[in-house]
């Protein structure tokens, strides 16, 4: 069982590159390792106090329940932050897009900018074959009956993709609009992908993974005349959750609208 | 409710393993007490966590641990008057101006606050 979030079963999260096996990790990512050192603080206590109670003795212990990917996500920061990366985590409900809005994006920004992908999804390397085929970097972590990329898989394929400086990293997330937004992977800014055909109420319907985002494409433009999506109001319900999401609307099948989001990925690096 | 508790039993063994840590720290075998801080906003169900924390301390040194939970109270402020309000979703306006846009500055606390043990 994944430790924090409750998904499937321990062993066999796995890391492939297309063509090759790159590293399986036998025990579940999120292994009852304990931090190396002693133990991990949410408030910089040195050391617990214990005093005399009558039943017993009493432990200040003030320890954030999910910090433990938190930590990991810090170590990537850093890791990118030194090496002038900039790192997007993209996420959806599965379907919205993500894999096509990376396909074209290293497709026609290719030759400026360096990609490399991390990809997640449960089972097959459909989607870091087409990454591949895309031209970029990409290493495809399994996560077998796990529901959300983690920190510390972020961290062990980062390891293996070695990414440039100065390049961009996107992390394409499991489709999943909900334990995603729980784990920070260390990335610059998430990026949630909804497409027209998925109802404008999805923002307050998901509110955690919107609160917890910095941008939002709406893909799919394309299929607005057959659809009852009313781009305004998602865009409303969004910002009601929070206020501070930039807004991207997009056909990845069409180009439409498609060179804002480039504008930005450029200003960003 | 299936998957509401797979989520909430995460949560549960990772206070039973904060927990066994930190006892083990002081050398102690058995937990007594514990007393959590839950955030109204945070995304727990508590009727859940209840459930998973029964199931996750069988056979642990939490086993008969008496549980107390502090609910912390979600806040917010308004992102365009400043006032800070109480709120138990992510998107009620502001109660002074009316404006739809706020920050959650209190409510996804979810931490282990202290032990007592034997």
């Amino acid at each position: 069982m994944c430790d924090t979030c409750g998904c499937g079963e321990p062993g066999n999260v796995t890391f492939r590159k297309p063509g090759k096996n790159v590293e399986q990790e036998d025990a579940h990512t999120h292994s009852h390792e304990h931090s190396h050192g002693g133990h991990v603080h949410s408030h910089p206590h040195d050391h617990s106090h214990s005093h005399d109670h009558s039943h017993g003795r009493e432990i200040v212990v003030e320890q954030d329940i999910l910090g433990k990917n938190n930590l990991i996500a810090e170590r990537n920061r850093g890791y990118f932050e030194a090496k002038s990366i900039l790192a997007l985590n993209l996420v959806s409900s599965p379907g919205s897009g993500k894999t096509s809005l990376l396909e074209k994006t290293i497709k026609e920004l290719g030759n400026d900018i360096n990609f490399y992908v991390i990809e997640g999804d449960q089972q097959t390397m459909n989607d870091a074959d087409r990454i591949d085929k895309a031209g970029a970097p990409v290493i495809q972590v399994n996560t077998g009956n796990g529901c959300h990329l983690d920190a510390e898989m972020v961290n062990t394929a980062i390891r293996e993709l070695n990414p440039e400086e100065n390049s961009v990293v996107m992390i394409e997330n499991v489709g999943n609009l909900v334990c995603p937004s729980l784990f920070s992977l260390g990335e610059e800014a998430r990026v949630v992908i909804i497409s027209v055909t998925e109802g404008d109420d999805k923002p307050v319907k998901y509110p955690t993974m919107f609160e917890s985002s910095d941008i939002c494409i709406i893909n799919k433009t394309d299929l607005l005349p057959y659809v009852d999506f009313d781009v305004e109001k998602a865009k409303q319900y969004a910002l009601q959750v929070n206020h501070h999401l930039e807004f991207f609307e997009v056909s990845v099948k069409t180009g439409e609208g498609m060179s804002e989001w480039y504008e930005w990925l450029k200003r960003k690096i | 409710m299936f998957l509401l508790v797979m989520h909430e039993l995460s949560i549960a063994m990772s206070i039973v393993e904060i927990a066994e840590e930190n006892a083990r720290k002081e050398s102690a075998s058995v937990v007594t007490e514990i007393e959590l801080e839950v955030g109204t906003l945070s995304g727990v169900v508590m009727e859940a966590l209840e459930t998973a924390m029964d199931s996750a301390i069988k056979g642990t040194m939490m086993e008969n641990a008496v549980i107390k939970y502090k609910m912390i109270a979600g806040k917010a402020q308004c992102a365009e008057c400043g006032t800070v309000f109480d709120t138990d979703t992510a998107f009620d306006p502001c109660p002074e101006c009316g404006s739809p846009f706020s920050d959650i500055v209190q409510g996804k606390e979810l931490t282990v606050k202290k032990l007592i043990v034997e």
